[in-house]
């Protein structure tokens, strides 16, 4: 009996792993007796996506770039007559021996999986999957064997800090939540990735959906609590779609409910959809979503540990957080925290992408270079591009140079470059990307999610972005870049929630390590990355122009020139820079330079 | 149809049942409750206004003047707070969506790979700026912050299809076989 599996993320979904599913379901319905189909969750290699595996007694392979057709091909070949396709198409599997062969087997070698264990392996919509890659084992050891402060402690002593950006200890953070007394406690799980670049929740949750909960529940039983809640965006329909399968599933089977295998602990937990607002992700913006009023900060203390949602003492933690909780009460504190660095222990997830050749996801132990990340992972800079710097923390975060490529990821050297954690989405950037327009980029985004609760965030961050566009215009003036500086401190000192005090990191780490970039700028009135359009020329590439008359004819300015079937030129003089010779070359022989 | 609404507020018969299928993997998923049930079975909980005001939007698509006053009547939350609500919420829209709604990704990765060509390229072949509809009611053009499709950048949503790896030249394609689908179901309406 062979086992076909599609990759059904959002990953794959979006690459085509539909029609591939549909294909294989005729297929393998007529030979019922042969093989069975399944799906999976994303397994990380989105570069490769839409990915179908093939188990038999002879081990596991998974082939990349699947398509309807190709489907067919290994249908017939690999599942009908045994034979595996052997060429660049096999990206990894895992023989009887448990070697491992394929194109892109070292993307997987080179991780430790502990969060993304099942991902890409279980079907996340089958409960006894789930079990049988021992799922809610760490529940039961924590219902029946643990009491309260015993587990606690164990989160204490593996040394987990909350995957959601901030680093706070775990135990310690469950401790606070379960001292405080009252009649009605929550465990909340911030699903609201809002981070632009980061999408390993999201991975988790489509994959791995029975972890969380079972992480939830073991919260529930520590702190007390037995109502929680999943605060999930509203942009991310099929994790939603699995969560709710999930908890259904659960409660059939009785790990969600009342006396739960009969240890008397009692928990349940709903799903609350986000509706898109990026403040939400601050816990306490969050409760209040919950509560059905707009998302806004709330000044702490109270902190949420002491009075949270609805006013009751409230456990948050996030989707990673949750998912590691399982593993940690299985195999003991001391096992995650011989992994990773003294000060952060265990594996960390990362979203690779930008110009990386492969984009996905990689868990790889805390204190990993950024190097190893980008190069033996991530397969280096695409099109032979040079590496310039990466994003790291989203909004909140900031570009670390490739001068710091040597800098281990953890919670103590990444801040220490002005940079954050963060959820892990990492964005690669390349010679050809502009760091003062990326700055704008970031202020951009967080000018306009600002809630407006405190003025230097309201305020501050427009006036930010108002310079920032100045510049990237070539209307900079000298005294921008102290202005900017200036601000920067009073927004991080002024503002409330973690939004306002982070969102001009993006702008200090800039300034910081490419103040060079901001002077050229503003003194010269030249992009050195050629990004920037008011402050580049225009230019077609005679090669490639075929001269389809498309731009001359597109051009408001009649700056374009050349007869048909011959190559076109710009007059610099005339030209206004719109763009809109690029967007309508079909060619793309227009570039900027 | 079915009025499980015994007592609306004046307007007896706007709403409807509807069912909402979701396609594909997640057809066995537990179905929505629709906003006709949500509005019934509401019992004074805190905490629903958000899941009232996403089925009205999934039921309408977009929070027409009528549901609001709705709302309030059966919550008793003031109209002016619903509205504080709703504005506050990049999901929630007051008016209508155009028939096909293009979401360009604007996010990190994908405004690193060139998205805001494609936005101007989406801008000049729909004729609409961002955030608005076509005069013809064809398209709806938003940005997104991440579609999560991060490896395939730069990205754009055409109502729940994917599309990936775009050049001004692929989108132009893409948006002119939007155009001729609706055009032939428009023609064979016709004849």
């Amino acid at each position: 009996m062979k086992k076909i599996i599609v990759g059904m993320g959002t990953c794959g979904l979006s690459a085509g792993a539909q029609p591939v599913f549909d294909r294989l379901k005729n297929l393998s319905d007529s030979y019922p007796d042969r093989c069975e189909l399944s799906i999976t969750g994303c397994i990380g290699m989105c570069f490769r996506e839409p990915l179908v595996e093939i188990r038999d007694e002879k081990g596991r392979t998974i082939y990349g770039d699947v398509s309807a057709e190709s489907a067919e091909e290994i249908f017939n070949e690999h599942v009908l007559n045994g034979r595996r396709i052997e060429d660049e198409r096999v990206i990894y599997g895992v023989d009887t021996e448990g070697d491992t062969f394929g194109s892109e087997a070292y993307f997987l070698n080179l991780q430790e999986r502990i969060v993304l264990r099942n991902c890409g392996t279980i079907n996340p919509e089958s409960i006894s999957d789930y079990e049988e890659a021992g799922g809610y084992g760490g529940l039961k050891k924590a219902l029946t064997d643990m009491s309260s402060e015993e587990i606690i402690q164990t989160m204490k002593d593996s040394g987990l800090r909350g995957r959601g950006g901030a680093g706070f200890p775990t135990g310690l953070k469950w401790s606070f939540a379960a001292s405080n007394q009252g009649d009605t406690k929550y465990v909340v799980c911030n699903a609201d990735e809002g981070d632009p670049g980061a999408f390993m929740d999201r991975s988790v949750l489509e994959g791995d959906p029975h972890a969380v909960l079972e992480g939830m529940i073991i919260c529930g039983k520590a702190i007390g609590a037995s109502f929680g809640y999943i605060y999930c965006r509203a942009e991310y329909p099929l994790a939603i779609a699995r969560l709710e399968k999930a908890i259904a599933a659960a409660r059939d089977k009785g790990y969600l409910g009342e006396n739960i295998m009969g240890s008397g602990v009692n928990f349940d937990l709903k799903i609350k959809q986000g509706a898109g607002a990026f403040v939400c992700g601050e816990e306490t913006a969050l409760f209040a979503s919950i509560e059905g009023e707009r998302g806004m900060p709330r000044i702490r203390p109270p902190f949420p540990a002491e009075k949270g949602l609805w006013q009751k003492p409230t456990n948050n933690n996030n989707v990673e957080t949750f998912a590691n909780v399982p593993w940690i009460i299985s195999n003991g504190a001391s096992a995650y925290s011989s992994i990773g660095t003294e000060k952060s222990p265990g594996t960390k997830v990362f979203a690779l992408a930008g110009k990386v050749v492969n984009g996905g996801l990689a868990e790889v132990p805390m204190g990993t270079t950024i190097e190893h990340l980008v190069f033996d992972i991530g397969g280096g800079i695409k099109n032979n591009g040079v590496f310039k710097a990466v994003q790291m923390g989203g909004p909140s975060g900031g570009c670390i140079p490739s001068s710091l490529k040597h800098t281990p990821v953890d919670f103590e050297s990444i801040p220490a470059t002005g940079a954050i954690m963060g959820s892990g989405g990492m964005v690669v950037m390349d010679q050809g990307t502009c760091m003062v327009e990326i700055a704008r980029f970031f202020l951009n985004f967080t000018q306009s999610e600002s809630c407006g609760k405190c003025t230097f965030c309201r305020i501050g961050t427009l006036r930010m972005l108002e310079i920032l566009e100045r510049i990237t215009k070539g209307e900079g003036t000298p005294g921008d870049i102290p202005k900017l500086e200036k601000l920067s401190i009073q927004i991080k000192e002024a503002s409330l929630c973690g939004l306002g005090q982070t969102a001009p990191n993006p702008v200090q780490t800039t300034l910081r390590y490419y103040l060079d970039e901001y002077k050229e700028h503003i003194e010269n009135k030249k992009c050195p990355a050629g990004e920037c359009e008011a402050l580049v020329e225009f230019y077609i590439i005679p090669d490639k122009c075929v001269g389809c008359t498309l731009c001359a004819r597109n051009c408001p300015v009649d700056a374009i020139t050349g007869k048909a079937r011959e190559v076109h030129t710009i007059d610099q003089d005339k030209c206004v820079k719109c763009g809109k010779c690029i967007t309508s070359c079909n060619f793309n022989a227009v570039v900027k330079r | 149809m079915i009025n499980v609404l015994s007592t609306p507020p004046g307007r007896g018969r706007f709403l409807r049942v509807k069912v909402v299928r979701v396609k594909g993997v997640m057809e066995t998923a537990a179905k929505k409750e629709s906003f006709n049930y949500r509005l019934w079975k509401y019992d004074g909980a805190p905490g629903e206004l958000i899941p009232l005001l996403q089925s009205a939007q999934e039921h309408f698509g977009y929070i027409p003047r009528r549901a609001i006053t709705y709302i309030s009547g059966v919550t008793t939350i003031p109209e002016s707070d619903v509205y504080g609500v709703i504005t506050f919420y990049s999901q929630f829209r007051l008016q209508p969506m155009g028939k096909f709604v293009v979401r360009a990704c604007a996010g990190t990765a994908c405004h690193v790979s060139g998205a805001k060509a494609i936005i101007d390229t989406l801008e000049d072949e729909l004729g609409v700026e961002v955030g608005d509809t076509s005069e013809d009611g064809m398209f709806t053009f938003l940005t997104v912050a991440c579609i999560g499709c991060c490896s395939l950048a730069p990205v754009m949503m055409i109502n729940n299809d994917t599309h990936g790896r775009l050049t001004p030249a692929s989108v132009r394609k893409i948006i002119k076989k939007y155009r001729r689908k609706t055009d032939n179901e428009n023609n064979a309406g016709v004849s």
